[in-house]
């Protein structure tokens, strides 16, 4: 048998390869570092880097490729993904440099584990292939785990790691089970045909209805794999403890980032591959969408402490992103980049604002501390505000847009009901925003909470996010516009 | 309508008192006693533009001055999209450069007028919000940003009026104002929602240009809805009631917002719309337009020689005038309501800006009968309120009297015989009430309260009375036959209008100045001389019913409040007591219940335990599973 190597291609990771340069780079620079030193243009480093990856993967914006033996698709879509991810690890850096200032912790290998993530992330969002998306997947999650146990002090925080890795393992067998499952009955992880093999989606075509029950089997281990990287119930019970545990920028990063990257390789997967298979895996779908949407706003309505509630909450988001993928049309395809793209700058924001608060040593997150916030600093309560307001789907935020985006393409593709149930946890959801406001504004407190983060860097964060919260619930057309011009994949 | 040629700059007319009024309200503290500065600044830019713009706008052939600036897209739904898109053209560019013109005057005046103001930023961060929606208002190319401007100002006006809002006095005109304004808003938004189901779009120029194909019956029916939501913002029958209330705010405000701008809005939207009027059948909505004006231009100038309070007076006088422009409308001579919004503009601000001087300078005294002979002590505010006391009262050649005989010259030609006797009954009682007010104020023996020390106006608020003093007197050349012809450059806007010809103008232009001139020796006979007291007794008992009626306000306020404020309120009541806290809030309370127990329920899932969550992850597997194969057995 002739080997034939494959094409070298590097320029399709061009984005991934940048960061992970980047983050090499900054470990051995800090190296020469004597002790003590100022640290700062490691995180002005991470931020080229970034900076980088965004111009790369927006150069390849208007291709339409698959290149590196064909696990890689170059396509709008990708360029869609890698570039909000790549914003969003710029914001988080950000953040955390005045997060980590007074520590004695490792910047260097934060930032460095932060790449390594938002690399794992952007190939996510272009792999065309299983195999290729299990490489990504645990290439952000071992990140992850690191970084959530990244406070070394603190019990809590290794704890956290420990069930969120743990978990993670477990959940990784599943979905590497769900991979066995379709190779074995396609006989090709590949997701597109060429290149001498048909791919999952030439099988689909090619073979007949009753030759697919070992590959639907399939199907639901990979939709049990994902749902547990998007928090999806009943495979969500991990969030709260780690989102709880993390380091506050890193859990807004996790909540931004793992979410878009592991909902881009479903839109990927289910609405575009296994499009001919969606009588089979919507109904599981459905059932995920209505359980995590439900249990996410009830359980976050008697949360006491800012994080955990974020963190029901984002569950509830992540139910509410899926009613877009289930509708499996343009319309749902556009409205969940939509959605996750200001979900992701809502959510920093709302973390930015608890990192502000709660600093380095991760105090003053109970809902209770938050008292009376508005008199002592009303700025940061409100762009608070914004984003509780943005989170709830309240008109001329970027959250209305969103839900009315996904929730209008459940209804275009018949499932009414479903948008229906996803308004009704909304309205449960508003319940638990508005607590935060009242809590805000309408208590007092005599204690004069006094943010522990004073850095320019943090509150430009707050700034950015909430600008971009409000300003893109206004004028979304043009973000809509781009979404819908990423929804051109190679197929 | 071409599209774009021009008019580039025309965002920033909007966007500059906009950003004025978000760093006033963001950084007012800081920027502290400079902030009068920055919001005449702002304002004072989007007048250069707006000066630069109305410019290239004439460089324009006649018939081809319209662009529409198109920013971005706000709504899209489907086939109906709705842009962010500036129209500028002959009528929104007037409107800009009176807004904009005497918003700038105005905003230099109140530098000097609020600089004791404890909340003196937040003044000027309102009155740049205010200059903003107002200019959106006018810049808008669909009803829905013109709607987003029209509530804009609706807001501003509310906290302008409210401004002082530790006096209940202020607090409770500023909800009256709103709460009117509701109605008209609610018959305007109606008016708009039946313009879009019938034409289909929301921009005016589809709008305007298709119709004449809406049956004749439907457009009736949106004319006259959206003429309710100008009864309301312009002051007119029945809903004028909170225009006099509205004095309560700083004089500034009633310049700007309650003279010169805001309560034109309504008339500006009649003759932006116009075709929609003109579709009515047999005219009907432009009669009743006209009507309602007139009636409105009687009764106020009746009520107007009753009152007592300067600012009340020109309240009054200010409602009365913009009856006049809606009698223009309705006798299809837009540019002439439009002529006359102009001048009007300038000489009612110049004369609410002199009642504030005079009050700024009496320590807040308001009563016409406490003041006398302040011409001598005050002679800038003195002559210059002069010139907008002839203005108004339509004298040649003063401002107004153009304006006027242009609106009473359209309606003889329009054969509204009717009408035209009613604005000649109203140019009398406007000139003999302005008599009143001026020779009570300015003339006669000096009256000042005690232990005031009267000032004339300091420089800033000279500063705005002089230029308006001066556009009083002059004014009128924007329509002088041969000179320059306002008329015929709003052509393109607003249509065509028809003046009488051959001797009767000048006939009526007679007629006009004889009744200007008996009103003003009916003041100073009866204010001016020292005689005067007696007459006055003397004339009063006459008509006793009158005096009596028109210090009263006819009741109006009254009947008001038995026969609206009162069941609402009680209906408002019912619903609150009764029917929110037992079946709305047990509803709510009830669902908060339930969701509340069931997180109680369901939080003891949440233990801690890794084996737990790893089972629940595993039941969610099984599940899976069993949906999948009972599919497939199936």
């Amino acid at each position: 048998m002739e080997f034939e190597a494959p094409a070298v291609q590097l320029g399709a990771i061009g984005p991934e390869i940048a960061l992970v340069t980047t983050a090499l780079l900054l470990l051995i620079v800090d190296a020469f570092i004597p002790e003590g030193e100022e640290r700062w243009y490691l995180a002005v480093l991470a931020t080229i880097g970034f900076g980088v990856a965004i111009i790369l993967a927006a150069n390849q914006w208007g291709e339409r490729e698959l290149q590196l033996a064909r696990m890689v698709a170059v396509d709008n879509f990708a360029t869609f993904v890698k570039t909000s991810v790549a914003v969003f690890a710029v914001l988080t850096v950000w953040l955390s440099r005045d997060y980590l200032k007074r520590s004695e912790d490792e910047e260097s290998e934060f930032y460095a584990l932060l790449l390594f993530a938002a690399a794992g992330m952007m190939l996510m969002a272009s792999a065309a292939d299983l195999i290729m998306v299990f490489l990504a997947l645990e290439i952000f999650s071992i990140s992850l785990y690191v970084l959530v146990g990244f406070r070394r002090r603190s019990l809590a925080s290794q704890e956290s790691a420990m069930k969120y890795f743990l978990l993670g393992a477990f959940s990784s067998a599943f979905f590497l089970m769900g991979i066995a499952l379709v190779y074995g009955a396609t006989g090709t992880t590949n997701f597109y045909p060429g290149g001498g093999g048909e791919g999952i989606a030439g099988y689909l075509v090619s073979s007949a209805a009753s030759d697919v029950d070992l590959l639907v089997l399939g199907v639901g281990l990979l939709i049990v794999g994902l749902g547990f990287k998007i928090a999806a119930v009943p495979f969500h019970m991990w969030t709260p403890d780690a989102y709880q545990g993390a380091p506050s920028p890193i859990t807004g990063f996790m909540a931004a980032g793992t979410k878009f990257a592991a909902v881009a390789t479903m839109l990927r997967l289910f609405v575009v591959v296994l499009y001919p298979l969606r009588a089979d895996w919507r109904p599981i779908l459905i059932a995920v969408a209505i359980a995590t949407m439900l249990l996410g706003s009830v359980l976050a309505v008697i949360q006491e402490d800012v994080k955990r509630l974020l963190a029901y909450s984002s569950i509830a988001h992540a139910g509410f992103v899926l009613t877009g993928l289930i509708a499996a049309n343009d319309r749902g395809l556009s409205g969940s980049l939509f959605y996750l793209a200001t979900y992701g700058l809502t959510v920093l924001g709302a973390f930015a604002v608890v990192t502000v608060l709660a600093g380095r040593k991760e105090r003053n997150v109970t809902l209770a501390s938050y008292r009376g916030l508005f008199y002592e600093r009303p700025l940061l309560a409100g762009a608070l505000t914004l984003f509780m307001l943005s989170l709830a789907g309240v008109p001329l935020t970027s959250g209305f847009v969103g839900k009315f985006l996904v929730f209008g393409a459940a209804i275009q593709a018949g499932y009414w009901w479903l948008a229906v149930i996803g308004m009704l946890a909304s309205v449960i959801a508003t319940f638990f925003y508005l607590r935060v406001l009242v809590v805000m504004y309408m208590q007092e407190d005599d204690r004069g909470l006094q943010p522990a983060i004073t850095g320019r860097l943090a509150n430009s964060v707050v700034g950015l996010t909430a600008a971009a919260t409000l300003v893109l619930g206004i004028v979304w057309g043009p973000l809509i516009d781009l979404a819908e011009r990423a929804t051109v994949f190679f197929a | 309508m071409t599209s774009g040629d021009f008019g580039q700059l025309a965002p920033l007319i909007i966007a500059l008192p906009l950003l004025g009024a978000l760093a006033l309200f963001f950084f007012g503290r800081r920027i502290g006693t400079a902030a009068g500065t920055v919001a005449s600044a702002t304002i004072g830019a989007a007048f250069v533009i707006g000066v630069v713009t109305f410019f290239e706008l004439l460089g324009h052939e006649h018939g081809h001055r319209s662009s529409v600036v198109e920013l971005w897209e706000w709504v899209a739904a489907g086939s109906f999209r709705v842009g962010v898109d500036l129209l500028i053209d002959e009528l929104s560019m007037v409107m800009v450069l009176v807004v904009t013109g005497v918003g700038t005057l105005i905003h230099v005046y109140s530098i000097g007028y609020m600089h004791d103001d404890p909340r003196y930023p937040t003044f000027f961060a309102y009155l740049n919000l205010f200059a903003a929606s107002m200019l959106l208002l006018v810049l808008a190319e669909n009803v829905l940003l013109l709607y987003v401007g029209w509530e804009g100002v609706g807001l501003c006006s509310y906290l302008l009026i409210g401004f002082w809002f530790e006096r209940p006095a202020a607090a409770n005109a500023a909800k009256k104002a709103f709460i009117v304004n509701r109605i008209g808003d609610l018959s305007f938004l109606i008016g708009i929602l039946v313009l879009t189901t019938t034409v289909g779009a929301l921009s005016v120029g589809q709008i305007n240009a298709e119709a004449g194909a809406i049956s004749a019956g439907m457009a009736t029916v949106a004319a006259l809805l959206l003429f309710g939501g100008a009864t309301g913002k312009s002051a007119q029958i029945p809903l004028y009631v909170w225009l006099p209330d509205a004095m309560e705010g700083p004089t500034p405000v009633s310049a700007l917002i309650h003279a010169a701008t805001m309560v034109t809005a309504g008339v500006y939207m009649v003759a932006r719309l116009s075709p929609v009027f003109e579709a009515s059948s047999g005219d009907l909505a432009l009669t009743i337009v006209a009507w309602v004006g007139a009636a409105t231009a009687l009764f106020a100038a009746v009520m107007a020689c009753a009152e007592n309070d300067i600012k009340r007076v020109l309240a009054y006088s200010t409602i009365s005038q913009l009856g006049y422009m809606f009698l223009a409308h309705g006798v299809h001579a837009y540019s002439a309501g439009i002529f006359h919004l102009a001048t009007h503009a300038f000489f009612k601000a110049l004369m609410f800006l002199g009642a504030g001087a005079v009050m700024h300078a009496l320590a807040g005294e308001t009563d016409l009968r406490k003041m006398g002979g302040l011409r001598r002590v005050m002679p800038v505010v003195g002559w210059t309120f002069a010139a907008g006391w002839l203005a108004i009262s339509g004298v040649i050649p003063f401002a107004g009297f153009f304006s006027k005989d242009a609106i009473l010259a359209s309606a003889w030609a329009d054969g509204e015989y009717g009408l035209w006797a009613v604005g000649v009954l109203t140019a009398l009682l406007t000139a003999f009430y302005m008599s009143r007010l001026y020779f009570s104020v300015f003339e006669g023996d000096l009256v000042v309260p005690e232990g005031v020390h009267v000032h004339d106006a300091p420089v800033t608020m000279a500063t705005a009375l002089v230029p308006l003093g001066v556009l009083s007197v002059v004014g009128g050349v924007l329509n002088l036959p041969g000179v320059l012809t306002l008329e015929h450059f709003l052509e393109p806007a607003v249509g065509e209008s028809h003046v009488p010809e051959g001797l009767i103008p000048w006939v009526l232009a007679g007629l006009a100045l004889f009744v200007a001139a008996l009103g003003i020796g009916l003041g100073w006979r009866l204010y001016a001389r020292r005689d005067g007291e007696a007459r006055r007794r003397a004339w009063q008992r006459r008509v006793p019913w009158l005096v009596t009626g028109a210090r009263n306000k006819f009741y109006v306020d009254e009947y008001y409040g038995g026969l609206v404020v009162g069941p609402a309120k009680r209906t408002a009541t019912f619903f609150a007591d009764v029917f929110d806290t037992r079946v709305i809030d047990g509803v709510a309370n009830g669902a908060g219940w339930v969701v509340a127990r069931s997180a109680a329920g369901l939080r003891k899932m949440q233990t801690g335990y890794v084996r737990n969550y790893g089972l629940v992850y595993l039941f969610g597997v099984v599940l899976v599973f069993s949906l999948l194969i009972m599919k497939a057995v199936r």
